[in-house]
């Protein structure tokens, strides 16, 4: 089979992009999607031509790295899966594939189809963590957790990072994201102490980033290749407003004794 | 010739780890801030040491090639963690454990280290289980295990079909807290391409910034490498695709020993290779074999055939019938060779005739569609996305690929390379796995390493520094090490040749899976080493490299590690060649059981397994740069001495 | 003040706003319904209702103002997180975009905007009784006597009101963007509360799906039964010859210096 392909091409943020096609070399249908990129840039590469930037890691869908929006899609035409585990077969000899980077102010471009999405790390450092000192762990049987909430924790926890639910928000909102890690922790027992205090840092780090407001178009859910739930943001938003109505906690006097 | 001073401490195995954590020099709270320390790389064992060195109050500054340090691969695990918890009740211990995993490793590693590995296992996963860690419970709420491979007791715990994922988040977590909290300085898209030796000890390292093109040096009080394996040296494998060797390479090139570097590992439950493009082979977990069975058909011309028209007499589940104790659970090496062999004997499945089933029906039928979908759902679904095929209805076709490495940069007791200050963690070290790793066992390692090793080891070296005196980074050991870089990169660009690096390195790996793969001869290997070096010469003649050094640049990132694997490559069959023995993963041709030796006929083995030589052998192998590529490296060897087991015949029979 | 404040502040605390707002308006667009549907019972039914509510100018405006600050703070929450919305995503895509989104959802701002629209039309139309734009002649000359009083004829208005096609065009257009409005709304009222699970949420999108019928149909069937002429078609035909009187009654005046509102 061959297809055409509509990329975006952009040589760095400060550089206007633009639309290239580019007709593929013969493929096979059970290439992977970025196997076809791989074939499309040695071919340009031979050609003396720059290879196409795209972010790509572990091929199996788990690391989160991979990204591209196909055909107006974040990872692809299937459901549940990361654009890694997106096979040609999905496609039809002759089709038109448009290829397009993540789009969102708060994951800005470096390259064609890659954008930096650090944004998510730094929501992270605001308080995506149980503090737990190494060593000052109580024994792991000790807490025993209802199945239940470790499996839905286990739902949320999933969560690749890959940052599809930002792409495809029309608010390019992280919501889903941020509801994710919350829930997570927040299900947990050992999640509690610091439940209301987590999940307020994390907005707040969230809309100071720039990404949009939910909307509950549930373009994040339909995407994700986790298949995270809407769920977890109403959960989140009930943390949340526990926390507004809880207020800072009150200062302590410092000072120490003996 | 470098010395190799294992400093494993006296005593009796049992204790020698508390003993050690004694005897271990202390640094006062108040200096530990001047100390800074530099870790190169997330994945489990490094952002488990940041996380932990940052606590313990050291300045760190982490470094990962990814965008975020949440990508390692260690995300990609998916069966579990081993833990000597014994919550089962069925006979574990740490010495279980360790026993298991000496003996899975062929007796090839250090006794010291995997007992300390053994000992620590159960405080990770208190570690893992208070940062939250979404661990499969059992109803009551406690943590639910599961049986894995090389092993009769149930001690692995896991969270689904993504352990690794859920391990390496909690790490992450650890490693955002003390970022949030300034304790440590990440830097992404920051790759090593060289360590900074001043005066025999490492201060610092070069990097490159991935975004901007940018080349910085970095000055620390000791170097940590967690960088990981080096399995994409033949090009298909289950690693990412991004993995590579470089860090550990440029260490090495700068004097760290590499050690066993042939160990490698071939896990048994991949999906096969399809065809010439393909970019990456994706593991099916181990775990699978808990219900699946794995067989061929007894004979060839049932091998074009659909699975479930051949009847239950013509099939040969050949794992049960060779090792009827562990049956389909055997080890991975050898249930990859026995894999490798039923194909050989043309009794492979598929297009391609390399491939075995790995078939549920009889699970289906005991536990329920349902109970199957509970337990491996996920993993069936990767599967279909995959090959457009449901393992529910169809067994599974799989065939053994690279997966793990268990070589690796030489350390001794204290994770210490034979370059002072050179740390070295996870799977980047060579230390605990031997010549085979157990199923489990690399997500223990990594963890162990970065949250109680180091942090309980690197005192001892920091307190022989003098604290706030490292070198500064306009130091000519930095200046030296920068315009080596910067001449690596304009070599590369300036390059203009006519092939791709990607090229190269499937002509690597091809020569990689052909000469050093799962069967090893001294013909191959010899043929190996010269068709390498003749790769690596024309690698500089031909190779073409596109785009500016100062800018985002996949193809000048991917010729600079393809040329490390290319050097790696021929360092391997060279190891390869030296081990006149078949031990683990690495199993040469000439040593094996036939069915005249005492071991066979006493039913221990089976012929074709792997056969030591203990009496040559016994030694780990730590190669050292000789200062060219073209220039034979140099041999060093640290003896392996037991004094608690036995290095006996590995039967799994 | 401070709480105020950290809810202003943040994305979720105005979508908390525009769910309670939302929520208010719900309300009262029962309320409302269920006063208007009178329509359908004898003239001097929705009269005396109408009566009622002028009678107790206290109640009357309390509730007028906490609307208007209820539509106010919806308005402005939206308009501000619409856009940081828009700010949040620069560029769009070429190859479609929402996947996965209902129009629905996506055009809240779109049917935000028309009901908006149709409020001020329908407050000029029958509460501050223009005379330029109902089509039809002027309102404020149309009374009754209930109960010995001369009271406005808010029967006649409605019934006179949607004889002419293009108001009824224009309502029937405005309720359908209330339909589409509230059945993403009223769901997401529940969902950016946070009061909802996975066993709720599905009656939740149910209750939100026949609320917005309810709503749509009771709110359209007023203007169709009147404009099919099967309500009140021959007390139009009385009621229209008021048009023709050169000016207004005394009594008419009056309910207007007390500025009546037409329920």
């Amino acid at each position: 089979m061959k297809v055409t392909l509509k990329v975006w091409r952009q040589k760095n943020a400060n550089t206007p992009g633009g639309f290239k096609t580019y007709s593929s070399p013969d493929l096979n249908e059970n290439m992977s999607f970025l196997e076809m990129l791989d074939v499309v840039n040695e071919e340009l590469a031979n050609k003396g031509e720059e290879p196409i930037a795209f972010d790509h890691d572990c091929r199996e869908g788990i690391c989160g790295t991979c990204s591209l929006v196909i055909d107006g899609k974040p990872h692809g035409p299937h459901q549940g899966v990361a654009t890694c585990q997106t096979y040609m077969r999905s496609f039809k000899n002759g089709d038109e594939i448009v290829i397009e980077p993540f789009r969102a102010k708060a994951f800005p471009l470096i390259k064609d189809l890659v954008v930096d999405r650090a944004a998510f790390d730094r929501i992270q450092h605001a308080g995506g963590f149980i503090s737990v000192r190494t060593g000052a762990a109580p024994d792991a049987n000790s807490i025993p957790v209802p199945k239940e909430n470790a499996d839905l924790a286990m739902d949320a926890a999933q969560c690749i990072g890959c940052g599809a639910c930002v792409a495809a928000c029309k608010n390019a909102s992280a919501m889903l994201f941020v509801a994710a890690k919350v829930s997570h922790l927040g299900l947990m027992p050992q999640g509690q102490p610091e439940r209301y205090k987590r999940v307020k840092a994390m907005v707040d780090q969230m809309d100071a980033e720039g990404f949009g407001g939910c909307t509950v178009t549930g373009s994040c859910e339909a995407v994700c290749p986790k298949e995270i739930s809407l769920d977890f943001i109403a959960r989140m938003n009930r943390d949340y407003g526990v926390a507004l109505l809880k207020g800072e906690p009150k200062a302590m006097e410092g000072g120490g004794v003996g | 010739m470098a010395t190799l001073n294992s400093n494993i401490p006296a005593g009796p195995l049992a204790s020698k780890w508390e003993k050690h954590k004694f005897s271990t020099k202390l640094i006062n709270p108040a200096n530990k801030r001047k100390y800074k320390i530099i870790v190169v790389g997330a994945g489990l064992a490094g952002a488990s040491a940041s996380a932990t060195l940052a606590e313990l109050g050291y300045e760190v500054h982490n470094f990962v090639f990814h965008d975020s340090p949440r990508r390692a691969h260690s995300v990609a695990a998916q069966g579990g963690i081993n833990a000597a918890k014994n919550y089962q009740n069925d006979g574990d211990s740490v010495h279980r454990l360790f026993y298991d995993t000496i003996k899975g490793g062929d007796f090839r590693a250090r006794e010291a280290n995997v007992h300390r590995l053994a000992e620590v296992s159960v405080n990770i996963i208190d570690q893992c289980a208070a940062q939250g860690v979404p661990f499969a419970r059992e109803y009551g709420g406690l943590l639910d295990n599961r049986s894995f491979g090389g092993a009769q007791v149930s001690r692995t715990f896991y969270a689904r079909g993504q352990t690794g994922q859920q391990l390496l988040l909690g790490a992450y977590s650890a490693l955002n807290k003390m970022i949030g909290a300034g304790g440590v300085k990440s830097y992404t898209h920051a790759e090593m391409l060289d360590l900074v030796v001043v005066d025999g000890h490492a201060k610092g390292i070069i990097v490159r910034n991935l975004q901007t093109g940018e080349i910085t040096r970095h000055s620390g009080d000791a170097v940590v490498l967690a960088t990981g394996g080096y399995g994409n040296v033949y090009n298909l494998s289950t690693y990412a695709r991004g993995s590579n060797v470089t860090a550990s390479w440029r260490a090495y090139k700068r004097g760290a020993c590499f050690g066993n570097p042939c160990y490698t590992q071939i896990h048994p439950t991949c999906i096969p290779v399809s065809g010439d493009y393909q970019s990456k082979l994706t593991l099916m977990s181990e775990s699978l074999r808990n219900d699946g069975r794995v067989w061929v058909p007894k004979r060839k011309e049932d091998c074009k055939k659909r699975p479930q028209d051949i009847a239950e007499e013509d099939r040969d589940y050949y794992l049960e019938r060779m090792y009827s104790a562990f049956g389909n659970l055997a080890p991975r090496d050898i249930a990859s060779r026995a894999a490798k062999t039923v194909c050989d004997e043309g009794r492979g499945i598929g297009e391609t005739g390399l491939g075995v089933y790995l078939d549920f029906s009889a699970a289906i039928n005991r536990l329920g569609e349902a109970k199957v979908r509970e337990r491996y759902g996920n993993l069936f679904a990767m599967y279909h996305e995959i090959t457009n095929e449901s393992a529910y209805q169809t067994p599974m076709r799989i065939y053994p690929a690279v997966h793990y490495t268990m070589g690796g940069l030489w350390v001794d007791y204290n994770l210490m390379s034979n370059v002072p200050g050179l740390f070295v963690l996870g799977e980047a070290n060579f230390s605990d796995h031997g010549a085979n790793r157990l199923g489990a066992s690399a997500l223990m390692q990594g963890l162990s390493d970065g949250y109680f090793v180091l942090p309980a080891t690197i005192s001892g070296y920091l307190a022989t520094q003098n604290p706030g005196k490292r070198p500064a980074a306009d130091a000519a050991a930095f200046k030296e090490a920068e315009e080596n870089v910067q001449t690596l990169t304009k070599r590369l660009l300036g390059n203009k040749g006519k092939r791709t690096p990607d090229s190269f390195h499937k002509e690597l790996g091809k020569l990689m899976w052909e000469y050093c793969g799962m069967a090893r001869n001294k013909a191959g290997l010899e043929k190996g080493i010269k068709a390498i070096g003749e790769l690596r010469e024309e690698f500089w003649k031909n190779v073409s490299v596109l785009g500016e050094a100062g800018e985002w640049n996949q193809s000048l990132e991917r010729a600079g590690r393809i040329a490390d694997f290319i050097e790696l490559g021929e360092l391997m069959c060279r190891d390869a060649l030296m081990r006149e023995e078949s031990c683990g993963g690495h199993f040469r041709e000439e040593y094996q059981y036939t069915p005249d030796d005492p071991e066979t006929k006493q039913g221990l083995v089976n012929p074709g397994d792997v056969k030591r030589r203990d009496d040559q052998f016994a030694f780990v192998s730590a190669w050292e740069y000789a200062g060219a590529p073209d220039k034979a490296p140099i041999l060093n060897k640290e003896p392996l001495v037991y004094e608690e087991v036995h290095m006996s015949t590995r039967s799994y029979k | 003040m401070n709480l105020i404040n950290r809810v202003w502040q943040s994305s979720l605390g105005k979508k908390y706003i525009m769910a309670l707002t939302g929520c208010a308006l719900f309300f009262f667009l029962i309320g409302h319904l269920l006063g208007n549907l009178q329509v359908f019972g004898q003239p001097e039914l929705i009269n005396t209702y109408a009566h009622f509510l002028k009678s107790k100018p206290g109640l009357l405006w309390g509730a007028r103002l906490g609307l208007l600050a209820c539509v106010g703070l919806h308005i402005l929450a939206a308009v501000q997180l619409t856009a940081m919305n828009k700010e949040a995503r620069p560029q769009g895509y070429a190859g479609g975009s929402a996947y996965g989104a209902s129009k629905a959802s996506q055009y809240m701002i779109v049917s935000g905007l028309v009901i908006l629209a149709f409020v001020v039309y329908h407050l000029a139309h029958f509460t501050a009784l223009l005379p330029g734009v109902n089509g039809t002649g002027d309102f404020r000359k149309l009374t009754t006597v209930l109960h010995g009083q001369t009271v406005p004829d808010v029967y006649a208005m409605m019934i006179l009101g949607f004889q002419v096609w293009w108001v009824v065009a224009f309502y029937l257009i405005a309720q359908w963007m209330l339909f589409n409005h509230l059945g993403h709304g009223l769901a997401s009222m529940f969902q950016s509360l946070g009061l909802r699970n996975h066993v709720w949420w599905p009656r939740v999108q149910g209750f939100a799906k026949l609320a917005s019928i309810g709503i749509f149909i009771g709110y359209a069937i007023i203007p169709v039964a009147i404009f099919l002429r099967i309500v009140g078609a021959d007390y139009a035909e009385k009621a229209k010859h008021q048009f023709s009187q050169s000016s207004p009654p005394a009594a008419t005046l009056i309910a207007e210096v007390n500025g009546k509102e037409a329920k």
